[in-house]
């Protein structure tokens, strides 16, 4: 992945607008966030291939980076984005990496389903 | 004698830090050993320092990672079980233990070893012991192999006392430091902590195990 340039991540967003496209979103402060202090509370939250179409989609701020998609019926949006790539099968994966280099958030975009 | 090891872990990594001295201490007297590795992790948060994985590309690095530890400590039955990460305790326990079963009525180890539950902490180390604890308490008494259970919560030697069995794997810990740098992508933060802390060196030459009241 390479850090967020928020004008080729807006490219991006905008040729998926009006497509049916499977969404994997996420956030996590690890398993074992608790564990590794009491004061904090362990949350992981994930969506794999939500079926969503786009209505609009931004990217916004100066780094770490928010994006917020329009959809029909609501939002889908992540903050703490910090790098991005569109793989080899073209997908957009976006995510936000903390200090040490662990993933803390990922919004992904994809026009076939994402392997489970 | 039979003298197999079955091991059973939910992740890659699983193996590393607690168990892969006693493994390779198994197979460089020629024993055999079974790893069952449920998933990929295809989870993980760690994705290397800087980041080399992504989400998408994650799992296929770790199944390359998991064929190298293996090597590094002679591991030459893997099976992998194809779940996900994450979604152990959601899998129909009945079903997981009757997959161990078979495994176990197959390669009739004298050991096996598992995360004890209610002591180690990820829910998918826990549903893993819950399975496993299942599976042998479904054999006839004289049939069971010896149960042994990795735990790591901060309460586990409060309420299960010390350790039954301390093994001493510095005799392998080439061996042991090749199976944890296996697995570059989750623990390079660990190799580093070994290498500069003199109280985690101590702790990596000693493996800890519970024998599982059955």
């Amino acid at each position: 992945m390479q850090p967020i340039q928020a004008n080729d991540v807006q490219n991006a967003l905008d040729q998926l607008i009006g497509k049916e496209l499977y969404l994997h979103l996420e956030t996590t402060n690890g398993a074992y966030a608790n564990h590794n202090n009491e004061s904090v509370l362990t949350v992981n939250a994930y969506i794999r291939n939500g079926k969503v179409t786009p209505l609009s989609g931004k990217i916004m701020g100066i780094g770490p980076f928010r994006v917020g998609l329009k959809i029909e019926l609501g939002w889908i949006y992540a903050e703490g984005l910090t790098h991005w790539e569109i793989d080899s099968e073209g997908r957009l994966l976006l995510a936000g990496h903390d200090q040490e280099g662990r993933l803390a958030v990922a919004l992904q975009l994809s026009s076939s389903p994402f392997d489970v | 004698m039979n003298d197999h090891l079955l091991v059973i872990f939910p992740h890659p990594d699983d193996e590393a830090f607690g168990v892969s001295g006693t493994i390779a201490k198994h197979t460089k007297k020629g024993s055999p050993v079974t790893y069952i590795c449920l998933t990929l992790g295809q989870m993980g948060r760690n994705m290397g320092n800087p980041p080399f994985a992504t989400r998408e590309s994650l799992p296929l690095i770790r199944q390359k990672e998991l064929e190298n530890a293996c090597a590094a400590v002679g591991i030459e039955d893997l099976r992998q079980f194809g779940l996900r990460d994450k979604t152990i305790e959601f899998e129909d326990e009945q079903l997981l233990a009757d997959q161990f079963l078979s495994v176990i009525e197959e390669v009739k180890p004298a050991t096996i070893i598992t995360f004890y539950p209610g002591y180690s902490v990820h829910p998918d180390h826990e549903a893993t012991g819950r399975a496993v604890v299942r599976a042998v308490k479904a054999m006839p008494e004289m049939e069971r192999p010896e149960l042994l259970c990795v735990a790591f919560a901060k309460n586990s030697e409060e309420d299960l006392g010390a350790p039954h069995i301390v093994t001493d794997v510095s005799d392998v810990f080439e061996d042991k430091m090749n199976c944890i740098k296996a697995h570059r992508s989750q623990t390079q933060w660990l190799v580093n902590s070994v290498e500069k802390d003199p109280a985690m060196l101590e702790w990596v030459q000693k493996e800890r195990y519970w024998r599982f009241p059955l």
